[in-house]
């Protein structure tokens, strides 16, 4: 593994807590992620990946941006790896970078009138920007 | 009885009903809801990754406030931030000890504030047999499906609420209003959440899929603890439609105290 790939594996690693080497790749939580099919990197790719130090692709992968955080892996993988956070800190490693925010009050579309929640832009805003 | 109360950002504005209707039953059942003096925004969302400690702050304060009573919370999005902070207050030292230090000006916290949600308050406290009895206008006949949604139940181990697998607790307080509970296979899924901002497409799929669901079950309608899952049933429906409450509206209405 290049240096800098080294590097991004271990602040994934390091800030999710996860082991992806606990993964027995039974698929359990790409078959119970509700947005398996937006999905181009699948929850149990994500462990393989960030394993194999892959983490530049899934960086820049739309996936990031489209995992609910709905922790339906975290509950059900039965190995106790908890895919959900690795795309969180993947993402959050992502947007982090300066010039990285993925969306800001700028961003909001027109359909979201005055029915959105406050809640929805604060979670918005909390998961795609710094 | 008598509690602290975190009402959140939502249930000042969008969320009125599920707060107002809160306070008239809280009154009828004889439980007293301090709301926390300042509280802030609880942040909306857990970041579930270790080195996030600002982004907790907020709810730290929170717990601080309520001086290690117990804090009752109506929306599921702040039941879950309120609720992991305290777990990770005491369970993860990194955590406690860089927050403890932006927290050292206004005082200390000494982790003992216990978060509940108010249905958790229904069944523990006052009891759903209780409440049965204090329910002067029974819903009888009327189908209704719990959404539990995401941010209620899981992780079930932090949040320790329900089973998250096969939760009972909405279904036990719409039997206790005089409903027919009806449980169908989505209830416990996600309604789309955030990413309705960012792909509207996916919030419509998975709403549409509960919605079937819910119908194939028979419910004529159903309700939340969440303003997120609202707003999404409601407005990202693209196949059928059913009617959404909040659940302390029906509350309300059986105990005879909602307005309008
Ligand atoms: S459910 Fe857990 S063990 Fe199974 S593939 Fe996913 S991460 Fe690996
Ligand atoms: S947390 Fe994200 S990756 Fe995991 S099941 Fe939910 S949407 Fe899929």
């Amino acid at each position: 593994m290049e240096n800098n790939a080294k590097f991004l594996t271990e602040t994934a690693l390091r800030i999710s807590g996860v082991n992806p080497r606990k993964c027995m790749k039974c698929g359990k939580c790409s078959g119970t992620c509700p947005n398996y099919d937006a999905m181009e990197y699948h929850p149990h790719q994500f462990v393989a990946m960030v394993e194999k130090g892959q983490i530049e692709k899934l960086m820049q992968s739309k996936s990031i941006y489209l995992c609910l955080s709905c922790m339906a892996c975290v509950e059900r993988c039965p190995r106790g790896v908890e895919p959900g956070k690795l795309v969180e800190a993947v993402r959050l490693m992502q947007i982090r970078q300066q010039d990285k925010n993925h969306k800001g009050a700028r961003d909001i579309p027109e359909f979201a009138d005055e029915s959105v929640p406050q809640q929805l832009l604060m979670a918005a805003m909390r998961k795609y920007r710094k | 009885m008598i509690y602290s109360y975190y009402p959140g950002c939502t249930l000042k504005d969008r969320a009125k009903q599920l707060d107002i209707c809160a306070r008239k039953s809280a009154e009828a059942l004889g439980i007293t809801l301090q709301e926390l003096p300042n509280w802030q925004c609880c942040g909306a969302v857990y970041p579930q990754v270790t080195d996030e400690i600002a982004s907790r702050l907020s709810a730290v304060r929170a717990l601080q406030s309520a001086e290690g009573g117990k804090l009752v919370t109506m929306c599921s999005a702040c039941h879950h931030v309120l609720k992991r902070t305290a777990y990770d207050w005491n369970a993860d030292e990194n955590f406690r000890t860089k927050a403890a230090n932006y927290l050292a000006e206004d005082g200390g916290y000494d982790g003992a504030t216990e978060v509940v949600h108010f249905l958790e308050v229904l069944r523990d406290e006052v009891g759903f047999d209780e409440l049965k009895k204090k329910v002067v206008n029974p819903l009888t006949g009327r189908k209704i499906g719990a959404f539990y949604g995401c941010m209620v139940l899981r992780p079930g181990k932090v949040l320790a609420f329900d089973d998250p697998e096969n939760p009972t607790i909405i279904e036990d307080f719409i039997k206790a209003i005089g409903a027919t509970p009806v449980k169908y296979p989505y209830r416990n899924e996600c309604c789309g959440a955030y990413v309705a901002l960012e792909d509207k497409g996916s919030a419509e799929h998975q709403v549409d899929r509960a919605l079937n669901s819910a119908m194939d079950a028979g419910c004529d309608e159903l309700i939340t603890a969440c303003p997120l899952c609202m707003y999404n049933l409601v407005e990202n429906a693209t196949a059928h439609k059913l009617p959404v409450k909040y659940f302390t509206e029906l509350l309300a209405e059986a105990l005879g105290v909602k307005e309008g």
